[in-house]
Protein backbone atom coordinates (compact mmCIF):
# COMPACT_ATOMS: atom_id res chain seq x y z
CA UNK A 1 0.00 0.00 0.00
CA UNK A 2 1.54 3.29 -1.04
CA UNK A 3 1.95 6.32 1.17
CA UNK A 4 -0.24 8.38 -1.15
CA UNK A 5 -3.03 5.85 -0.69
CA UNK A 6 -2.74 6.10 3.07
CA UNK A 7 -2.69 9.91 3.02
CA UNK A 8 -5.73 10.01 0.76
CA UNK A 9 -7.55 7.58 3.02
CA UNK A 10 -6.75 9.75 6.02
CA UNK A 11 -7.87 12.82 4.13
CA UNK A 12 -11.14 11.10 3.18
CA UNK A 13 -11.90 10.29 6.82
CA UNK A 14 -11.04 13.83 7.93
CA UNK A 15 -13.03 15.43 5.12
CA UNK A 16 -16.13 13.46 6.10
CA UNK A 17 -15.79 14.58 9.74
CA UNK A 18 -15.26 18.21 8.77
CA UNK A 19 -18.27 18.24 6.44
CA UNK A 20 -20.52 16.70 9.04
CA UNK A 21 -19.33 19.10 11.72
CA UNK A 22 -20.23 22.07 9.56
CA UNK A 23 -23.60 20.55 8.66
CA UNK A 24 -24.66 19.78 12.21
CA UNK A 25 -25.37 23.28 13.42
CA UNK A 26 -26.23 22.07 16.93
CA UNK A 27 -22.69 20.88 17.40
CA UNK A 28 -21.27 24.25 16.37
CA UNK A 29 -23.61 26.24 18.57
CA UNK A 30 -23.44 24.07 21.67
CA UNK A 31 -19.67 23.99 21.61
CA UNK A 32 -19.58 27.79 21.78
CA UNK A 33 -22.10 28.28 24.56
CA UNK A 34 -20.64 26.42 27.54
CA UNK A 35 -17.21 28.12 27.61
CA UNK A 36 -18.97 31.48 27.41
CA UNK A 37 -20.97 30.56 30.51
CA UNK A 38 -17.75 29.71 32.32
CA UNK A 39 -15.97 32.90 31.33
CA UNK A 40 -18.85 35.28 31.91
CA UNK A 41 -20.92 33.47 34.52
CA UNK A 42 -18.37 31.69 36.68
CA UNK A 43 -15.45 34.03 35.97
CA UNK A 44 -17.38 37.23 36.64
CA UNK A 45 -19.13 35.86 39.73
CA UNK A 46 -16.09 34.42 41.50
CA UNK A 47 -13.98 37.26 40.15
CA UNK A 48 -16.17 39.84 41.91
CA UNK A 49 -15.16 38.33 45.27
CA UNK A 50 -11.61 37.30 44.46
CA UNK A 51 -10.30 40.38 42.73
CA UNK A 52 -6.80 39.43 41.55
CA UNK A 53 -4.76 36.27 41.11
CA UNK A 54 -1.11 36.71 40.17
CA UNK A 55 -1.87 40.29 39.19
CA UNK A 56 -4.73 39.42 36.84
CA UNK A 57 -8.49 39.78 37.35
CA UNK A 58 -9.95 36.29 37.98
CA UNK A 59 -11.85 36.35 34.70
CA UNK A 60 -8.57 36.89 32.87
CA UNK A 61 -6.72 34.39 35.06
CA UNK A 62 -9.09 31.53 34.28
CA UNK A 63 -9.36 32.37 30.56
CA UNK A 64 -6.56 29.97 29.49
CA UNK A 65 -8.03 27.27 31.77
CA UNK A 66 -11.46 27.74 30.21
CA UNK A 67 -10.07 27.49 26.69
CA UNK A 68 -8.30 24.26 27.66
CA UNK A 69 -11.52 23.05 29.24
CA UNK A 70 -13.43 23.66 26.02
CA UNK A 71 -10.78 21.69 24.14
CA UNK A 72 -10.92 18.92 26.75
CA UNK A 73 -14.70 18.52 26.67
CA UNK A 74 -15.14 18.74 22.91
CA UNK A 75 -12.21 16.43 22.21
CA UNK A 76 -13.17 13.74 24.71
CA UNK A 77 -16.83 13.74 23.71
CA UNK A 78 -15.86 13.38 20.09
CA UNK A 79 -15.18 9.71 20.86
CA UNK A 80 -18.92 9.09 21.07
CA UNK A 81 -19.31 9.56 17.30
CA UNK A 82 -17.23 6.47 16.65
CA UNK A 83 -19.86 4.47 18.55
CA UNK A 84 -22.70 5.98 16.51
CA UNK A 85 -20.77 5.47 13.30
CA UNK A 86 -20.40 1.84 14.15
CA UNK A 87 -24.00 1.43 15.28
CA UNK A 88 -25.35 2.95 12.09
CA UNK A 89 -22.78 1.03 10.05
CA UNK A 90 -21.25 4.08 8.42
CA UNK A 91 -17.88 2.96 9.70
CA UNK A 92 -17.95 -0.37 7.84
CA UNK A 93 -17.19 1.27 4.54
CA UNK A 94 -14.02 2.71 6.05
CA UNK A 95 -13.05 -0.46 7.90
CA UNK A 96 -13.15 -2.63 4.76
CA UNK A 97 -11.23 -0.13 2.66
CA UNK A 98 -7.65 -0.97 1.67
CA UNK A 99 -6.36 1.69 4.05
CA UNK A 100 -4.47 0.94 7.28
CA UNK A 101 -6.18 1.46 10.61
CA UNK A 102 -3.42 3.90 11.53
CA UNK A 103 -4.57 6.18 8.73
CA UNK A 104 -8.22 5.77 9.68
CA UNK A 105 -7.38 6.64 13.27
CA UNK A 106 -5.26 9.61 12.21
CA UNK A 107 -8.12 10.90 10.07
CA UNK A 108 -10.53 10.62 12.98
CA UNK A 109 -8.09 12.38 15.34
CA UNK A 110 -7.71 15.23 12.88
CA UNK A 111 -11.49 15.37 12.52
CA UNK A 112 -11.96 15.68 16.28
CA UNK A 113 -9.14 18.20 16.57
CA UNK A 114 -10.81 20.25 13.85
CA UNK A 115 -14.00 20.43 15.95
CA UNK A 116 -12.00 21.57 18.96
CA UNK A 117 -9.89 24.08 17.06
CA UNK A 118 -12.91 25.76 15.47
CA UNK A 119 -14.05 26.33 19.03
CA UNK A 120 -10.62 27.63 19.99
CA UNK A 121 -10.73 30.20 17.23
CA UNK A 122 -14.11 31.34 18.48
CA UNK A 123 -12.79 31.62 22.06
CA UNK A 124 -9.67 33.48 20.96
CA UNK A 125 -11.90 36.08 19.31
CA UNK A 126 -13.88 36.38 22.56
CA UNK A 127 -10.53 36.72 24.35
CA UNK A 128 -9.61 39.70 22.21
CA UNK A 129 -12.96 41.30 23.04
CA UNK A 130 -12.47 40.95 26.81
CA UNK A 131 -8.95 42.36 26.71
CA UNK A 132 -6.89 39.22 27.15
CA UNK A 133 -3.38 40.22 26.06
CA UNK A 134 -3.31 38.24 22.80
CA UNK A 135 -0.62 39.24 20.33
CA UNK A 136 -0.29 37.48 16.95
CA UNK A 137 2.68 35.36 18.08
CA UNK A 138 0.88 34.43 21.32
CA UNK A 139 -2.17 33.38 19.31
CA UNK A 140 -0.07 31.12 17.08
CA UNK A 141 1.77 29.56 20.02
CA UNK A 142 -1.41 29.04 22.03
CA UNK A 143 -3.14 27.55 18.98
CA UNK A 144 -0.39 24.99 18.45
CA UNK A 145 -0.27 24.05 22.13
CA UNK A 146 -4.06 23.66 22.21
CA UNK A 147 -3.87 21.51 19.08
CA UNK A 148 -1.45 19.19 20.87
CA UNK A 149 -3.77 18.99 23.87
CA UNK A 150 -6.70 18.32 21.58
CA UNK A 151 -4.90 15.48 19.76
CA UNK A 152 -4.17 13.81 23.11
CA UNK A 153 -7.76 14.21 24.35
CA UNK A 154 -9.40 13.13 21.07
CA UNK A 155 -7.22 10.02 21.23
CA UNK A 156 -8.49 9.22 24.74
CA UNK A 157 -12.07 9.70 23.57
CA UNK A 158 -11.52 7.44 20.56
CA UNK A 159 -9.81 4.76 22.66
CA UNK A 160 -12.84 4.70 24.96
CA UNK A 161 -15.31 4.89 22.06
CA UNK A 162 -13.60 2.10 20.12
CA UNK A 163 -13.80 -0.21 23.14
CA UNK A 164 -17.43 0.44 24.10
CA UNK A 165 -20.67 -0.62 22.45
CA UNK A 166 -23.22 1.90 23.66
CA UNK A 167 -23.38 5.70 23.71
CA UNK A 168 -24.85 5.53 27.22
CA UNK A 169 -21.83 3.62 28.46
CA UNK A 170 -19.59 6.15 26.82
CA UNK A 171 -21.37 8.97 28.65
CA UNK A 172 -20.76 7.26 31.99
CA UNK A 173 -17.13 6.41 31.39
CA UNK A 174 -16.22 9.77 29.93
CA UNK A 175 -17.58 11.58 32.99
CA UNK A 176 -15.11 9.67 35.12
CA UNK A 177 -12.32 10.85 32.87
CA UNK A 178 -13.42 14.37 32.09
CA UNK A 179 -14.37 15.82 35.47
CA UNK A 180 -11.35 14.55 37.44
CA UNK A 181 -9.08 15.79 34.68
CA UNK A 182 -10.71 19.18 34.81
CA UNK A 183 -11.07 19.65 38.58
CA UNK A 184 -7.77 18.02 39.54
CA UNK A 185 -5.89 20.42 37.33
CA UNK A 186 -4.87 24.01 37.72
CA UNK A 187 -7.51 25.27 35.29
CA UNK A 188 -9.47 27.27 37.86
CA UNK A 189 -6.84 28.00 40.55
CA UNK A 190 -3.11 28.30 41.16
CA UNK A 191 -1.08 25.58 42.81
CA UNK A 192 -0.38 27.64 45.91
CA UNK A 193 -1.85 26.92 49.36
CA UNK A 194 -3.60 23.72 48.31
CA UNK A 195 -3.44 20.52 50.37
CA UNK A 196 -0.72 18.00 49.61
CA UNK A 197 -3.10 15.22 48.46
CA UNK A 198 -4.62 17.53 45.88
CA UNK A 199 -1.20 18.68 44.75
CA UNK A 200 -0.20 15.07 44.18
CA UNK A 201 -3.31 14.39 42.10
CA UNK A 202 -2.74 17.54 40.10
CA UNK A 203 0.87 16.63 39.40
CA UNK A 204 -0.22 13.25 38.04
CA UNK A 205 -2.81 14.81 35.77
CA UNK A 206 -1.40 15.39 32.27
CA UNK A 207 -3.90 18.16 31.63
CA UNK A 208 -2.21 20.24 34.34
CA UNK A 209 0.83 20.60 32.10
CA UNK A 210 -1.36 21.58 29.18
CA UNK A 211 -3.08 24.29 31.19
CA UNK A 212 0.25 25.46 32.57
CA UNK A 213 1.69 25.75 29.08
CA UNK A 214 -1.27 27.67 27.68
CA UNK A 215 -1.40 29.99 30.69
CA UNK A 216 2.33 30.53 30.37
CA UNK A 217 1.96 31.42 26.71
CA UNK A 218 -1.00 33.76 27.16
CA UNK A 219 -0.44 35.33 30.59
CA UNK A 220 3.20 34.56 31.30
CA UNK A 221 2.36 32.63 34.50
CA UNK A 222 4.18 29.29 34.67
CA UNK A 223 4.36 26.77 37.46
CA UNK A 224 6.58 24.33 35.58
CA UNK A 225 9.25 25.12 33.02
CA UNK A 226 7.77 25.15 29.53
CA UNK A 227 9.93 22.27 28.29
CA UNK A 228 8.44 20.03 31.00
CA UNK A 229 4.90 21.03 30.02
CA UNK A 230 5.43 20.27 26.38
CA UNK A 231 7.37 17.03 27.03
CA UNK A 232 4.62 15.66 29.26
CA UNK A 233 1.94 16.53 26.69
CA UNK A 234 3.94 15.06 23.82
CA UNK A 235 4.68 11.80 25.61
CA UNK A 236 1.08 11.54 26.77
CA UNK A 237 -0.23 12.17 23.22
CA UNK A 238 2.03 9.52 21.74
CA UNK A 239 0.91 6.94 24.32
CA UNK A 240 -2.76 7.72 23.67
CA UNK A 241 -2.29 7.56 19.90
CA UNK A 242 -0.60 4.17 20.14
CA UNK A 243 -3.48 2.91 22.29
CA UNK A 244 -5.88 4.40 19.75
CA UNK A 245 -4.31 2.64 16.79
CA UNK A 246 -4.32 -0.64 18.71
CA UNK A 247 -8.00 -0.18 19.58
CA UNK A 248 -8.87 0.62 15.97
CA UNK A 249 -7.09 -2.50 14.77
CA UNK A 250 -9.37 -4.61 16.94
CA UNK A 251 -12.56 -3.05 15.57
CA UNK B 1 -10.93 -19.82 -9.77
CA UNK B 2 -11.76 -16.35 -8.57
CA UNK B 3 -12.74 -17.55 -5.12
CA UNK B 4 -11.39 -20.71 -3.59
CA UNK B 5 -11.69 -21.97 -0.03
CA UNK B 6 -10.14 -25.05 1.53
CA UNK B 7 -11.49 -26.29 4.83
CA UNK B 8 -12.46 -22.76 5.79
CA UNK B 9 -13.67 -22.80 9.39
CA UNK B 10 -14.82 -20.21 11.89
CA UNK B 11 -15.46 -21.21 15.49
CA UNK B 12 -16.75 -19.10 18.32
CA UNK B 13 -16.68 -20.18 21.95
CA UNK B 14 -19.40 -22.80 21.61
CA UNK B 15 -20.62 -22.37 18.09
CA UNK B 16 -19.10 -23.48 14.84
CA UNK B 17 -20.32 -20.79 12.47
CA UNK B 18 -18.61 -22.25 9.44
CA UNK B 19 -17.48 -25.84 9.28
CA UNK B 20 -14.64 -26.79 6.95
CA UNK B 21 -16.02 -25.21 3.81
CA UNK B 22 -14.67 -26.01 0.33
CA UNK B 23 -15.83 -23.68 -2.38
CA UNK B 24 -14.74 -22.92 -5.94
CA UNK B 25 -16.22 -20.03 -7.82
CA UNK B 26 -15.44 -19.31 -11.44
CA UNK B 27 -14.83 -15.95 -13.00
CA UNK B 28 -18.00 -14.18 -14.14
CA UNK B 29 -20.27 -16.43 -12.14
CA UNK B 30 -23.22 -15.13 -10.14
CA UNK B 31 -23.16 -17.31 -7.09
CA UNK B 32 -25.91 -17.37 -4.46
CA UNK B 33 -25.65 -18.42 -0.85
CA UNK B 34 -28.93 -19.52 0.67
CA UNK B 35 -29.54 -20.55 4.19
CA UNK B 36 -31.57 -19.93 7.32
CA UNK B 37 -30.44 -17.34 9.83
CA UNK B 38 -27.24 -18.22 11.57
CA UNK B 39 -26.33 -20.71 8.84
CA UNK B 40 -23.00 -19.02 8.33
CA UNK B 41 -23.60 -16.94 5.19
CA UNK B 42 -22.52 -13.60 6.60
CA UNK B 43 -19.62 -15.26 8.41
CA UNK B 44 -18.37 -16.65 5.11
CA UNK B 45 -18.68 -13.31 3.32
CA UNK B 46 -17.02 -11.48 6.21
CA UNK B 47 -14.05 -13.80 6.06
CA UNK B 48 -13.72 -13.51 2.30
CA UNK B 49 -13.81 -9.72 2.71
CA UNK B 50 -11.04 -9.98 5.35
CA UNK B 51 -13.21 -8.45 8.08
CA UNK B 52 -13.11 -11.71 10.06
CA UNK B 53 -10.15 -14.02 10.48
CA UNK B 54 -10.78 -17.76 9.96
CA UNK B 55 -10.13 -20.14 12.84
CA UNK B 56 -8.60 -22.61 10.41
CA UNK B 57 -8.53 -23.37 6.72
CA UNK B 58 -7.51 -21.23 3.79
CA UNK B 59 -9.12 -19.02 1.21
CA UNK B 60 -8.03 -17.07 -1.83
CA UNK B 61 -9.90 -14.19 -3.39
CA UNK B 62 -8.72 -13.08 -6.82
CA UNK B 63 -5.66 -15.23 -6.15
CA UNK B 64 -4.74 -13.45 -2.92
CA UNK B 65 -4.60 -15.16 0.45
CA UNK B 66 -7.24 -13.60 2.72
CA UNK B 67 -5.04 -13.82 5.81
CA UNK B 68 -1.66 -12.94 4.35
CA UNK B 69 -2.65 -10.36 1.76
CA UNK B 70 -5.77 -8.62 3.08
CA UNK B 71 -4.97 -5.26 1.47
CA UNK B 72 -4.74 -6.86 -2.00
CA UNK B 73 -7.96 -8.76 -1.39
CA UNK B 74 -9.68 -5.55 -0.35
CA UNK B 75 -8.57 -3.79 -3.51
CA UNK B 76 -10.04 -6.60 -5.62
CA UNK B 77 -13.49 -6.63 -4.09
CA UNK B 78 -16.59 -4.50 -3.73
CA UNK B 79 -19.06 -5.02 -0.92
CA UNK B 80 -22.70 -4.11 -0.47
CA UNK B 81 -23.62 -4.69 3.14
CA UNK B 82 -26.80 -6.05 4.59
CA UNK B 83 -27.24 -2.87 6.63
CA UNK B 84 -27.11 0.45 4.82
CA UNK B 85 -23.66 1.92 5.18
CA UNK B 86 -23.82 5.02 3.04
CA UNK B 87 -23.32 8.17 5.01
CA UNK B 88 -26.58 9.99 5.72
CA UNK B 89 -25.12 13.43 6.16
CA UNK B 90 -23.18 13.40 2.93
CA UNK B 91 -24.64 13.71 -0.56
CA UNK B 92 -24.63 10.75 -2.92
CA UNK B 93 -21.76 12.26 -4.86
CA UNK B 94 -19.75 12.93 -1.69
CA UNK B 95 -20.21 9.33 -0.59
CA UNK B 96 -18.81 8.19 -3.91
CA UNK B 97 -15.95 10.70 -3.78
CA UNK B 98 -14.99 9.40 -0.35
CA UNK B 99 -14.99 5.86 -1.69
CA UNK B 100 -12.68 6.91 -4.55
CA UNK B 101 -10.19 8.25 -2.03
CA UNK B 102 -10.42 5.23 0.25
CA UNK B 103 -9.99 2.72 -2.56
CA UNK B 104 -7.20 4.55 -4.33
CA UNK B 105 -8.97 5.27 -7.62
CA UNK B 106 -6.51 7.37 -9.68
CA UNK B 107 -7.22 11.08 -9.52
CA UNK B 108 -7.56 11.52 -13.29
CA UNK B 109 -10.54 9.16 -13.62
CA UNK B 110 -12.38 9.87 -10.35
CA UNK B 111 -14.96 12.26 -11.72
CA UNK B 112 -15.62 10.09 -14.74
CA UNK B 113 -16.11 6.99 -12.56
CA UNK B 114 -18.59 8.83 -10.36
CA UNK B 115 -20.64 9.97 -13.34
CA UNK B 116 -20.48 6.49 -14.85
CA UNK B 117 -21.90 4.67 -11.83
CA UNK B 118 -24.44 7.37 -11.08
CA UNK B 119 -25.95 7.01 -14.52
CA UNK B 120 -25.82 3.23 -14.26
CA UNK B 121 -28.09 3.27 -11.20
CA UNK B 122 -30.10 6.29 -12.38
CA UNK B 123 -29.19 8.60 -9.56
CA UNK B 124 -27.74 11.51 -11.56
CA UNK B 125 -30.55 13.85 -10.67
CA UNK B 126 -30.36 13.24 -6.95
CA UNK B 127 -26.57 12.96 -6.72
CA UNK B 128 -26.16 16.28 -4.94
CA UNK B 129 -28.90 15.75 -2.35
CA UNK B 130 -28.09 14.52 1.13
CA UNK B 131 -28.54 10.78 1.45
CA UNK B 132 -30.97 11.22 4.35
CA UNK B 133 -33.51 12.44 1.78
CA UNK B 134 -33.20 9.19 -0.22
CA UNK B 135 -35.67 6.32 -0.16
CA UNK B 136 -34.57 2.82 0.84
CA UNK B 137 -34.28 1.74 -2.78
CA UNK B 138 -32.19 4.77 -3.72
CA UNK B 139 -29.79 4.07 -0.86
CA UNK B 140 -29.36 0.52 -2.08
CA UNK B 141 -28.68 1.75 -5.58
CA UNK B 142 -26.13 4.20 -4.24
CA UNK B 143 -24.45 1.40 -2.30
CA UNK B 144 -24.36 -0.74 -5.41
CA UNK B 145 -22.87 2.14 -7.38
CA UNK B 146 -20.28 2.64 -4.67
CA UNK B 147 -19.50 -1.05 -4.46
CA UNK B 148 -18.52 -1.27 -8.13
CA UNK B 149 -16.94 2.14 -8.64
CA UNK B 150 -13.36 0.98 -8.18
CA UNK B 151 -14.02 -1.81 -10.72
CA UNK B 152 -13.67 -4.76 -8.37
CA UNK B 153 -13.14 -8.24 -9.80
CA UNK B 154 -15.58 -9.65 -7.28
CA UNK B 155 -18.71 -8.08 -5.86
CA UNK B 156 -20.12 -9.32 -2.55
CA UNK B 157 -23.77 -8.60 -1.91
CA UNK B 158 -25.13 -9.42 1.53
CA UNK B 159 -28.93 -9.46 1.24
CA UNK B 160 -28.93 -6.79 -1.48
CA UNK B 161 -32.69 -6.34 -1.58
CA UNK B 162 -33.71 -6.96 2.03
CA UNK B 163 -36.72 -4.89 2.98
CA UNK B 164 -37.29 -3.39 -0.46
CA UNK B 165 -40.58 -3.31 -2.31
CA UNK B 166 -41.01 -5.74 -5.25
CA UNK B 167 -40.48 -3.19 -8.04
CA UNK B 168 -37.31 -1.83 -6.51
CA UNK B 169 -36.12 -5.36 -6.01
CA UNK B 170 -36.62 -6.18 -9.70
CA UNK B 171 -34.71 -3.03 -10.62
CA UNK B 172 -31.79 -3.94 -8.39
CA UNK B 173 -31.71 -7.40 -9.97
CA UNK B 174 -31.48 -5.82 -13.41
CA UNK B 175 -28.59 -3.65 -12.27
CA UNK B 176 -26.74 -6.60 -10.80
CA UNK B 177 -27.07 -8.72 -13.93
CA UNK B 178 -26.12 -5.80 -16.15
CA UNK B 179 -23.09 -5.01 -14.03
CA UNK B 180 -21.91 -8.58 -13.92
CA UNK B 181 -22.11 -8.77 -17.70
CA UNK B 182 -20.70 -5.36 -18.51
CA UNK B 183 -17.73 -5.56 -16.16
CA UNK B 184 -17.46 -9.38 -16.35
CA UNK B 185 -17.51 -9.31 -12.61
CA UNK B 186 -17.97 -12.29 -10.36
CA UNK B 187 -20.86 -11.81 -7.94
CA UNK B 188 -21.41 -13.61 -4.68
CA UNK B 189 -24.67 -12.84 -2.93
CA UNK B 190 -26.61 -14.02 0.06
CA UNK B 191 -30.36 -13.86 0.08
CA UNK B 192 -33.50 -14.93 1.82
CA UNK B 193 -35.55 -14.53 -1.34
CA UNK B 194 -35.95 -17.63 -3.45
CA UNK B 195 -37.03 -15.71 -6.55
CA UNK B 196 -33.89 -13.67 -6.21
CA UNK B 197 -31.70 -16.74 -6.21
CA UNK B 198 -33.69 -18.28 -9.07
CA UNK B 199 -33.59 -15.22 -11.29
CA UNK B 200 -30.04 -14.10 -10.69
CA UNK B 201 -27.80 -16.98 -9.86
CA UNK B 202 -25.90 -19.30 -12.15
CA UNK B 203 -25.26 -21.52 -9.19
CA UNK B 204 -26.48 -21.62 -5.62
CA UNK B 205 -25.27 -23.26 -2.47
CA UNK B 206 -27.65 -24.02 0.34
CA UNK B 207 -25.82 -23.82 3.60
CA UNK B 208 -27.04 -24.84 7.02
CA UNK B 209 -25.25 -25.21 10.34
CA UNK B 210 -22.06 -23.93 8.73
CA UNK B 211 -21.97 -26.59 6.01
CA UNK B 212 -22.85 -26.71 2.35
CA UNK B 213 -25.86 -28.97 2.09
CA UNK B 214 -26.13 -28.88 -1.68
CA UNK B 215 -24.66 -26.83 -4.51
CA UNK B 216 -25.81 -26.64 -8.13
CA UNK B 217 -27.70 -24.53 -10.62
CA UNK B 218 -31.23 -23.57 -9.51
CA UNK B 219 -32.74 -25.55 -12.40
CA UNK B 220 -30.88 -28.75 -11.57
CA UNK B 221 -31.80 -28.44 -7.95
CA UNK B 222 -35.46 -28.03 -8.80
CA UNK B 223 -35.38 -31.01 -11.13
CA UNK B 224 -33.91 -33.12 -8.38
CA UNK B 225 -36.83 -32.40 -6.12
CA UNK B 226 -39.06 -33.87 -8.70
CA UNK B 227 -42.15 -32.15 -9.94
CA UNK B 228 -44.95 -31.15 -7.64
CA UNK B 229 -45.54 -30.55 -4.00
CA UNK B 230 -48.59 -31.78 -2.15
CA UNK B 231 -49.31 -30.15 1.16
CA UNK B 232 -51.93 -31.84 3.31
CA UNK B 233 -53.21 -32.22 6.82
CA UNK B 234 -54.38 -35.60 8.08
CA UNK B 235 -57.20 -35.74 10.60
CA UNK B 236 -55.51 -38.70 12.22
CA UNK B 237 -51.76 -38.25 11.79
CA UNK B 238 -50.32 -41.48 10.44
CA UNK B 239 -47.48 -41.29 7.97
CA UNK B 240 -46.62 -44.97 7.74
CA UNK B 241 -48.92 -45.86 4.80
CA UNK B 242 -47.70 -42.82 2.86
CA UNK B 243 -44.09 -43.68 3.42
CA UNK B 244 -44.59 -46.90 1.50
CA UNK B 245 -45.87 -45.25 -1.69
CA UNK B 246 -43.18 -45.40 -4.35
CA UNK B 247 -44.23 -42.18 -6.15
CA UNK B 248 -43.69 -40.10 -2.99
CA UNK B 249 -40.12 -38.96 -3.44
CA UNK B 250 -39.78 -37.07 -0.25
CA UNK B 251 -41.78 -36.26 2.83
CA UNK B 252 -41.44 -33.52 5.42
CA UNK B 253 -43.56 -32.90 8.45
CA UNK B 254 -43.86 -29.42 9.81
CA UNK B 255 -46.34 -27.95 12.29
CA UNK B 256 -48.76 -30.83 11.72
CA UNK B 257 -48.61 -30.41 7.95
CA UNK B 258 -47.19 -32.94 5.53
CA UNK B 259 -45.19 -31.82 2.51
CA UNK B 260 -44.86 -34.51 -0.14
CA UNK B 261 -42.76 -34.33 -3.30
CA UNK B 262 -44.52 -36.23 -6.05
CA UNK B 263 -43.50 -36.61 -9.66
CA UNK B 264 -46.89 -36.18 -11.25
CA UNK B 265 -49.33 -35.17 -8.57
CA UNK B 266 -52.46 -35.00 -10.72
CA UNK B 267 -52.04 -38.65 -11.66
CA UNK B 268 -51.42 -39.94 -8.16
CA UNK B 269 -53.61 -37.70 -6.06
CA UNK B 270 -56.60 -40.03 -6.05
CA UNK B 271 -54.50 -42.94 -4.92
CA UNK B 272 -52.61 -40.85 -2.39
CA UNK B 273 -55.80 -39.78 -0.65
CA UNK B 274 -56.89 -43.36 -0.17
CA UNK B 275 -53.72 -43.90 1.87
CA UNK B 276 -53.85 -40.77 3.97
CA UNK B 277 -57.19 -41.45 5.59
CA UNK B 278 -59.58 -38.51 6.17
CA UNK B 279 -57.90 -35.13 5.62
CA UNK B 280 -58.52 -31.54 6.74
CA UNK B 281 -57.23 -30.05 3.53
CA UNK B 282 -54.96 -30.68 0.59
CA UNK B 283 -53.08 -28.33 -1.72
CA UNK B 284 -51.20 -29.21 -4.91
CA UNK B 285 -48.68 -26.95 -6.63
CA UNK B 286 -45.59 -27.25 -8.76
CA UNK B 287 -42.27 -27.32 -6.94
CA UNK B 288 -40.21 -24.19 -6.36
CA UNK B 289 -36.74 -23.45 -5.10
CA UNK B 290 -38.35 -22.92 -1.73
CA UNK B 291 -39.28 -26.60 -1.68
CA UNK B 292 -35.71 -27.46 -2.53
CA UNK B 293 -34.66 -25.39 0.40
CA UNK B 294 -37.24 -26.96 2.66
CA UNK B 295 -36.16 -30.37 1.48
CA UNK B 296 -32.54 -29.80 2.39
CA UNK B 297 -32.85 -27.77 5.56
CA UNK B 298 -36.19 -28.90 6.92
CA UNK B 299 -36.99 -25.23 7.32
CA UNK B 300 -38.71 -22.71 5.16
CA UNK B 301 -37.21 -19.32 4.60
CA UNK B 302 -39.65 -16.63 5.47
CA UNK B 303 -39.23 -12.97 5.11
CA UNK B 304 -40.06 -12.46 8.75
CA UNK B 305 -37.04 -14.53 9.62
CA UNK B 306 -34.74 -12.05 7.96
CA UNK B 307 -32.42 -10.36 10.37
CA UNK B 308 -33.70 -7.03 11.61
CA UNK B 309 -33.26 -3.99 9.43
CA UNK B 310 -31.78 -0.63 10.15
CA UNK B 311 -34.48 0.63 12.50
CA UNK B 312 -34.84 -2.56 14.47
CA UNK B 313 -31.14 -2.43 15.17
CA UNK B 314 -31.23 1.18 16.26
CA UNK B 315 -34.22 0.60 18.50
CA UNK B 316 -32.88 -2.62 19.99
CA UNK B 317 -29.51 -1.31 21.13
Amino acid sequence: MSLLNELEGMYAVWLREAKIYVREKERLISSGVSPLLWIFGFGTGIGANLKYIEGYPYQVFIYPGIVVMAVLFTSLFYGIYIIWDRKLDFLKEVLVAPVSRTSVFAGKVLGGATDAMVQVIFLLIIGLLINIPLKPLIIIEAFLMLLLISVAMVSIGLVIGANLQSPEGFGLVINFVMWPMFFFSNALFTLQNIPAWLTTLIYFNPLTYGVDAVRGIILGINHFPFYIDISVMLVFSVIMMVLGVLSFRRM
Amino acid sequence: MVIKTEGLTKKYAKLTALDSLDLHIKEGEIFGLLGPNGAGKTTLISMLCTILKPTSGKAWVNGFDIVKEPAKVRKSIGIVFQQPSVDDLLTGRENLAMHNLLFGVPRAIRKQRIDEVLSLVNLEKRADDLVNTYSGGMRRRLELARGIMHHPRILFLDEPTLGLDPQTREHIWEYIVELARKESMTVMLTTHYMEEAEQLCDRIAIIDYGKIVVMDSPQTLKNQIIGDVVKLKQMIPDIEPIRQLDYVKNMQEKEGLLYLSIKDASKHLQDLLTHTGPIDFVEVRSGTLNDVFLHYTGREIREAEAEGGFWERVMKK
